[in-house]
């Protein structure tokens, strides 16, 4: 029974690897945020959504390519997220979680809002740029070029951003303040110019993300809001605030429920909440978080 | 003066620690502030350092006004501290630490020197900072501050729980950089340790200074200094 179908292991394979980019790429920016703000950015699925909008104005009003939306989007998204920081979050700075929580939950559901209004609840289209239509047959499967661009660039972004923060002298700035910020602001570093900064890349990783997710998902006012529930999951389970854990295990849930979905497709929705259940029983602080 | 300290008050939240404080620190000098637990010596530095939420008074360095700046600010004047937790940073290693406040003015101690200080950094150069001794520690609280070309260096009690060896070593470090120029406002509780570096004593108490005197006359003031400080 399992020889007939390896084509279709691949295949949801595949599918758990594409998902899996957008799980890392969407937590790493909430890890990021997190460990600099301590924020629980709730708005970050609104923010993915708008990057994928971003893209698609960009093409049909502007006439400007992917490719340009590739750099463009993120760059937008990410400034209007540090003019969030600068005029709300920053507001909240010493609080309880919880209040940065609810008004990042509330930003999204105005945002969302507001877009489910003027676009309704469907998908708009968005082509795959020409460059990367078709695909090469491996023999034992089917890989379209853009999925296989998307899982790769999506692995390079993320391993690129661990580095910078682990190992460059911005990255010791960055993992100083989320230490101790009011000692690192006076060794002379502008630690809040800091904070809005790091606030707009992470939301520029998002936006980067539903750029690379709506030639494969479409645009859709809603597609964040689906997406942001299971990533936070996976935020959970990679443990809070940790780089390298929201990557990898970003990656490796996707793949878990790809593999679900072949093996037992009626849990592929759930495993993910199962897992979460079963690593905050025995590691409160997530696999890779800190105590 | 290089520093002149006026009326000087603080608040942690709704608690009024600093209630007009008054000293001033010539150039090239080493200060002592002394005081029992409380007295609000490390405060003043904080203050002085503005990484206090709420001050009032004047703190003047180098001619400049630094009251109203922010932290980042006053450090570029080219003050810094090296804090009484010493605030060595555990996601670093020790290089990292090292080379982690950036330089505000030119002439500060190059890398090499530092190393020439405190010759146990070097030798645990990609350690995790906290993985480090408390001596250890130390130095590179104290040795990441040199290179940043600060001209005030603030210590807040660099010998605090430390073997007698190394407070002997701090001890060499603070007089050389007395040698080579830079000026030293030190808080400390051990006040053996401070008559063998300092050139002037403040006491402070509940908040504001109640005495000054130089090293000097050191013995003169004994019996009230063990008055003031209780031991």
């Amino acid at each position: 029974m399992f020889n007939i179908s390896t084509q279709a292991l691949f295949a949801q394979l595949l599918v758990g690897l594409i998902n899996g980019s957008f799980y890392a790429l969407l937590s790493l920016g909430l890890a990021v945020i997190f460990g600099m703000l301590n924020i629980i950015n709730f708005a970050h699925g609104a923010l993915y959504m708008m990057g994928a909008f971003c893209a698609y104005f960009l093409l049909n009003v502007l006439g400007i390519n992917y490719w340009m939306a590739l750099i463009l989007a993120p760059l937008l998204i990410g400034v209007l997220g540090a003019v969030l920081e600068r005029t709300m979050l920053q507001r909240l700075a010493g609080l309880d979680h919880l209040y940065g929580l609810l008004l990042t939950f509330g930003l999204a559901l105005i945002i969302q809002g507001l877009f489910q209004n003027y676009f309704g609840s469907s998908g708009l289209p968005y082509a795959i740029p020409q460059q990367l239509t078709g695909g090469q047959n491996l023999g034992f499967m089917f890989l379209p070029n853009y999925r296989a661009w998307v899982v790769i660039f999506s692995l390079t972004v993320c391993l690129a951003t661990w580095y910078a923060i682990e190992k460059t002298k911005l990255g010791a700035y960055l993992r100083a303040a989320t230490e101790n910020p009011t000692l690192v602001r006076a060794f002379g570093i502008n630690v809040p110019r800091m904070i809005t900064l790091t606030y707009g890349f992470g939301v520029g990783l998002a936006a980067l993300a539903g750029v690379l997710s709506a030639p494969i998902n479409q645009v859709r006012p809603l597609m964040g809001a689906d997406l942001i529930i299971v990533v936070f999951a996976v935020v959970v389970i990679g443990g809070m605030g940790s780089i390298m854990g929201s990557i990898v295990t970003g990656f490796a849930l996707g793949i878990l429920e790809g593999l679900t979905k072949y093996f037992y497709p009626e849990a592929s929705n759930t495993v993910v909440f199962v897992i979460m259940a079963i690593v905050l029983t025995v590691k409160p602080n997530g696999l890779f978080g800190r105590a | 003066m290089l520093l002149d300290v006026k009326n000087l008050q603080a608040w942690y939240g709704e608690s009024h620690i600093l209630h007009g404080v008054d000293f001033s620190v010539r150039e090239g000098e080493v200060v002592t502030l002394l005081g029992r637990n409380g007295a609000g010596k490390t405060t003043t530095l904080k203050s002085i350092m503005g990484m206090i939420g709420k001050r009032t008074g004047s703190v003047q360095f180098d001619g400049h006004e630094t009251i109203g700046l922010s932290s980042d600010r006053i450090a570029h004047l080219g003050l810094a501290i090296c804090p009484e937790e010493r605030g060595i940073f555990a996601s670093l290693n020790v290089l990292e630490n090292l080379m982690l406040p950036p330089q505000v003015r030119p002439g500060g101690l190059p890398v090499e020197q530092i190393f020439g200080l405190f010759p146990n950094l070097k030798e645990r150069i990609s350690s995790q900072g906290t993985k480090l001794s408390g001596g250890e520690q130390q130095m590179l609280a104290i040795g990441r501050i040199l290179r940043t070309g600060a001209r005030l260096l603030m210590l807040d009690e660099p010998t605090e729980g430390l073997a007698p060896v190394i407070i002997q070593q701090i001890g060499h470090t603070i007089a050389r950089l007395k040698q080579q120029g830079f000026t030293i406002l030190l808080v400390e509780q051990n006040f053996r340790f401070a008559s063998t570096v300092a050139d002037r004593f403040y006491v402070m108490e509940h908040g504001r200074i109640i005495d000054a005197f130089a090293n000097v006359d050191l013995t003169a003031n004994m019996n009230k200094l063990h008055d003031y400080l209780g031991v």
